[in-house]
């Protein structure tokens, strides 16, 4: 806090009427330099230097009981050489590429109507908080809650066959691709309503009335108005999704019931196992994987812009 | 009014579907986790009862989880303190463009998207190979804010990028000093929406998990003993502890909720008596 005084003390000099501009300049740059410092220590230590252990310790070796410091490329060579690699990083983008698909038209749908369609900001507060509340509340139990629904016994198959839809319960139901990417349009679709919704909100009505008097119809109004200018919430909310699928290894180990793989499964396993460089090299090429994606998804967004 | 379009209907099932999706099975595992003493993890409901929320209080049949709640709310009540006192002066800082802030932006951005299995693996591996202890307080601690900070910051950045410049100026012509304008002015006008980034803060850590993994040490925060119980527990008593923690969630978020209508309320009552005739 002392530093914040001080820094305070700075801000007040340069303020003062009279000052030169250059001084100005310089105390500016030890204000902002002072009031990140916290932020930057907690990003330096627990963000920059783990990934920076992570690319050393993929390079070590491991024993069945210890790793050793040694620099090989005995980690990658197998990981790269290794055909289970490509199938789970195949898997894994297969997961991110769906799940996107479908939270993208749920998540656009339901702004589109919170934003448009509720026409009361207090409902449109009381809605969105009806969205929002569930993000607060914890992903694990989020997820066994699917248990009661989609076992074998479940809800979902009971209520089938007492509808005379199917003879026998469906076994796809848990345990399967399709309760894995249920359990991720369940908790991440809401990382893509937000976003959208926000820059929804920002959009002149005056444009779409301009569109509706120019005689286009409501889907042209939607293709060529609300879309163009939605697209900086769509990429926000796209790379969210993304990265959240493709870094995940929790939701697929329970909804798949241990039966698939992706990514960050095979990080885990590996550190189950105590082979850390093997799990550091893994977590290395996934880093990459997901570095690149976003780079792809930032050509079409100023983030900066958009707060 | 104006007559609703027809597509309003079809987006307002669509809106009310999403809602039964995301709380349903919610709903149900509240229901099931009053089961009786003979029922299973699906329905039919065989008698009603309390017997599982007993059974969180037999230390056998669940193994620690009192002492994983306390840990848990101390630890995200620590996260939340830093990650609000962090955010704001990153908010205040990020005001105006300084060398090396563009660095720092892309950090965050990182810190944000960055798969959380790779915290747990990075910070674990710090930790232990410097002979440090792993500890939920230290690296858990350290692990969690590189998940709560930059949604702390987003929402700070978006509150100043809204913030209307004139009340600050205003105070320091009246002669008030930096510190004044910040802690008379500044603070109380964003004071909801810090709030907001303390809603974001203690429920992050609560329910943390794969940050948390590697960086917790021998003590076992509760989504890791919530975790853990799934492995081998086959009975609605993890139901009843979801049941009960999901409660615990529902009212943090309703303090955090009914604290900003209360001060938006009051504020609105003591706002301004501009133009209200008095000399």
């Amino acid at each position: 806090m002392s530093d914040l005084t001080q820094t305070m003390a700075l801000e007040a000099q340069t303020s003062a009427p009279g000052k030169a501009r250059k001084s100005l300049g310089l105390s500016d740059t030890v204000t902002g330099w002072l009031l990140s410092l916290p932020l930057t220590l907690v990003l330096f230590f627990f963000l920059v230097l783990p990934i920076v252990m992570i690319v050393i310790v993929s390079f070590w070796g491991a024993t069945e009981f210890s790793i050793y410091p040694a620099f090989q490329f005995d980690n990658y060579e197998f990981l790269l050489t290794s055909p289970v690699t490509y199938s789970v990083f195949l898997n894994t983008i297969k997961y991110a590429v769906i799940t996107w698909a479908i939270t993208l038209v749920l998540g656009f749908t339901i702004a589109y109507f919170l934003a448009f369609h509720v026409r009361t900001l207090t409902w449109q507060i009381v809605l969105f908080l009806l969205c929002t509340i569930p993000f607060w509340t914890s992903n694990i139990i989020r997820m066994i809650s699917w248990i009661p629904f989609l076992g074998r016994n479940g809800i979902a198959n009971s209520a089938l066959i007492s509808m005379g839809v199917i003879d026998e319960p469906l076994e796809w139901l848990l345990f399967s691709d399709f309760s894995v990417i249920l359990a991720f349009v369940h908790l991440y679709t809401l990382f893509m309503v937000v976003p959208i919704f926000n820059t929804m909100m920002r959009i002149d009505k005056s444009l779409i009335e301009a569109a509706y008097d120019n005689g286009a119809t409501g889907f042209q109004t939607l293709t060529n108005v609300i879309i163009p200018l939605t697209k900086p919430g769509i990429m926000i909310g796209s790379i969210f999704v993304v990265t959240l699928v493709m870094g995940d290894f929790i939701t697929v180990r329970f909804m798949s019931g241990s039966q698939k793989a992706n990514v960050g499964r095979l990080i885990s396993n590996d550190i189950a196992l105590l082979q850390y460089p093997s799990a550091a090299a893994t977590a290395v090429i996934l880093l990459i994987t997901v570095l690149i994606v976003i780079g792809i998804l930032l050509r079409f967004v100023d983030i900066r812009k958009e707060l | 009014m104006e007559k609703r379009p027809r597509s309003f209907y079809v987006m307002a099932a669509v809106f009310g579907a999403f809602l039964i999706f995301l709380y349903g099975p919610t709903v149900t595992i509240a229901i099931l986790s009053f089961q009786g003493p003979q029922g299973g993890l699906t329905f039919p409901m065989r008698g009603v009862s309390l017997h599982w929320f007993h059974e969180l209080f037999q230390q056998q049949a669940v193994g620690d989880i009192w002492g994983s709640f306390a840990r848990s709310f101390v630890l995200g009540l620590m996260v939340m303190v830093t990650t609000v006192v962090v955010s704001v002066m990153g908010g205040l800082a990020f005001r105006k463009r300084f060398p090396g802030s563009g660095i720092i932006f892309y950090l965050i951005i990182t810190s944000l998207v960055i798969p959380s299995i790779l915290i747990s693996l990075g910070v674990g591996l710090i930790f232990s190979q410097s002979g440090l202890d792993i500890h939920w307080s230290t690296s858990g601690y350290g692990s969690q804010l590189t998940w709560t900070l930059p949604f702390g910051l987003l929402i700070m950045f978006a509150v100043f990028n809204r913030f209307d410049k004139s009340y600050e100026e205003a105070a320091r012509d009246q002669g008030a000093t930096a510190w004044q304008t910040i802690w008379h002015v500044v603070l109380p006008i964003i004071a909801p929406m810090l709030i907001g980034v303390a809603l974001f803060g203690f429920t992050l850590s609560y329910d943390e998990f794969a940050r948390t993994l590697l960086t917790a040490g021998s003590y076992n925060t509760l989504p890791l003993e919530i975790y853990g119980m799934t492995t081998n527990v086959t009975t609605p008593v993890i139901f009843a502890l979801g049941t009960l923690t999901t409660a615990f969630s529902l009212v943090i978020i309703a303090v955090f909720l009914v604290t900003v209508v209360i001060m938006n309320r009051r504020r609105a009552r003591q706002g301004s008596d501009a133009g209200k005739g008095m000399v």
